[in-house]
């Protein structure tokens, strides 16, 4: 963990209220895909944790939606703009899980981190496959993305109002599968814990002080007592989630 | 060369920065960051007798030049803490602690603050006086000096080391407690303890705490903390020790100045995990700047 002066290198508009954001530097290390880092923003006072989607040795890409002002000033990031960031966070997705047939199913603007562990899953020789669930097709982010890196019939869309892809909840198209990796709103993954029987995986989001473990507000009860969202997380055992 | 050293009770510590309870957990979570023995001290995370979760959540409110937290007093209990937390902290930490112990009842407090005292990590105990009393309607013993009377007076009777009680400011007259707690026998106070504030959130038309209310504090209390601190240095005896909202060395300087002995820095920690390292290393640039020699000669110095 270290404070990076990051520089913006591109930021672009996904859809009307998603962005995906470059930001180049070096020392960026992360261990697992589905960390997190927690960006300064000039003008506010905490911290905002934002989901790595992916990274290199130098670059680092967030997708996130403007949800209020802080992403909303991120946002307005310029290329050349220099970022104070937090990172890495977060223990990450486990991508070791015994199984050779990986599920990936995600929820709205809980997408991002999926893909970074899609590539890592690939590199490990797994079969993946991916769900990915919007409200409706203006939503949709990050489908091509998938379908080119996991290839067209391994990724199935789908949306609340049947505007594109399949109509219907992710859960109406979950697949066979050894492990599944989820991301997404906390209703969703709860639908999902409880429809499939295989080794799960689920990142939560939590308003957060610190971002590192410190201050204890992010804190969830587990089966195996506190756990805070930000150090012992973002990604949980499914087994241990209380829903 | 200037000297940063400070004498707090008996505790000769290297410079007045303590990073302030429930900011700094048990000192593991900042060793990516430095190395915690650079700091005068440190105050570890409020410990009860029982294990506690603490509330729900949304636990934590941004605002401006500060935010709000209401985490509910969240640690194992003070026998964990002394089987797992403490031993694990001396690993790391060279240095005497300082031990914030919270309670609901009198009997809690003493019970807690004698177990931590025989701890011999810890230095300086810290009672923190803002928890509810149960057997007083829930009211806080921190707002009512018969109260506060009471807790410091029943632990210092029990604690063979110095006691140091921590203030609310969420009080008519912060002096008022301080005068009962040095009355009651307290080796130090510390102050000021986290504003009571709330945020809505415009989209839910709802508080953004799950309890509603929580504790504000970060930069914009700072002022807020100063006059409680000038204010108390006015009526009491004792070392203060002040906190509330301090982030620069500029801001260590003007607390010394209104009466602190030592300086405790809490919100600044979370938004920059290096603002305690940042404060020692910038701290004799400052005191050369403004010609200091001494911080100790310092303290109170606005007042004379």
């Amino acid at each position: 963990m270290q404070t990076l002066m990051l520089t913006v290198k591109s930021n672009e508009r996904l859809n009307h209220d998603t962005f995906s954001l470059v930001l180049e530097g070096d020392n960026l290390t992360f261990s697992a895909p589905g960390q997190f880092v927690n960006v300064d923003i000039p003008g506010l006072y905490l911290r905002r944790p934002i989901s790595v989607c992916q990274s290199t040795d130098t670059t680092v890409r967030l997708v996130f939606k403007v949800v209020g002002k802080g992403t909303a000033l991120m946002a307005g990031y310029k290329q050349g703009d220099v970022v104070d960031v937090l990172s890495p966070l977060g223990n990450g997705f486990d991508v070791n899980a015994e199984g050779k047939k990986a599920l990936l199913v995600g929820g709205g603007v809980g997408t991002p981190p999926l893909l970074g562990l899609a590539e890592e899953l690939l590199k490990k020789g797994k079969e993946v496959k991916a769900v990915l669930g919007f409200n409706t097709a203006s939503d949709i982010i990050l489908e091509k993305d998938f379908r080119s890196l996991l290839g067209e019939g391994n990724v199935t869309v789908t949306t609340m109002d049947g505007s594109a892809g399949k109509k219907g909840l992710v859960t109406d198209a979950l697949e066979e599968c050894d492990v599944l990796y989820s991301c997404g709103p906390l209703p969703m993954m709860k639908a999902v814990a409880q429809k499939v029987k295989c080794k799960c995986y689920f990142s939560l989001e939590s308003r957060m002080g610190c971002g590192f473990g410190a201050c204890m507000g992010c804190s969830i009860q587990t089966a195996n007592g506190a756990k805070r969202v930000c150090k012992d997380g973002p990604v949980f055992d499914g087994e241990v989630l209380i829903w | 060369m200037v000297d940063l050293s400070v004498k707090l009770c008996n505790l000769s510590l290297d410079n007045p920065v303590i990073p302030a309870s429930g900011t700094f957990g048990y000192g593991r979570e900042y060793l990516d960051f430095y190395d915690p023995n650079i700091l005068g001290s440190f105050s570890f995370k409020g410990t009860t007798k029982e294990l506690r979760f603490g509330n729900p959540a949304p636990r934590i409110a941004d605002c401006t030049a500060g935010m709000i937290n209401s985490v509910g007093l969240q640690n194992p209990g003070v026998e964990e803490v002394l089987r797992t937390e403490l031993p694990e902290m001396k690993k790391v930490f060279k240095k005497k602690v300082i031990a914030n112990v919270c309670g609901f009842s009198v009997e809690e407090y003493v019970y807690v603050a004698e177990k931590l005292c025989a701890d011999e990590s810890v230095g300086i105990i810290e009672l923190n006086i803002s928890c509810p009393n149960v057997h007083n309607g829930g009211m806080s013993f921190g707002t009512d000096a018969k109260c506060a009377y009471e807790v410091t007076y029943a632990v210092k009777k029990s604690v063979t080391k110095p006691l140091m009680v921590k203030l609310s400011p969420n009080v008519t007259d912060i002096t008022v407690i301080a005068k009962a707690c040095e009355d009651a026998g307290a080796d130090a106070v510390s102050l000021i303890n986290t504003l009571l504030g709330m945020r809505i959130d415009l989209k839910t038309k709802k508080p953004v705490i799950y309890n509603k209310t929580g504790g504000f504090s970060g930069p914009a209390v700072f002022p807020v903390a100063l006059q409680a601190v000038y204010r108390t240095y006015e009526k009491v005896n004792i070392p203060i020790v002040g906190m509330g909202g301090v982030s620069s060395a500029e801001d260590v300087i003007e607390m010394m100045l209104v009466g602190a002995t030592a300086v405790q820095i809490g919100t600044a920690n979370l938004k920059n995990p290096y603002a305690c390292k940042e404060i020692i290393d910038l701290l004799p640039a400052v005191m050369e700047k403004y010609r200091i020699k001494s911080l100790k000669e310092i303290i109170g110095g606005a007042h004379r």
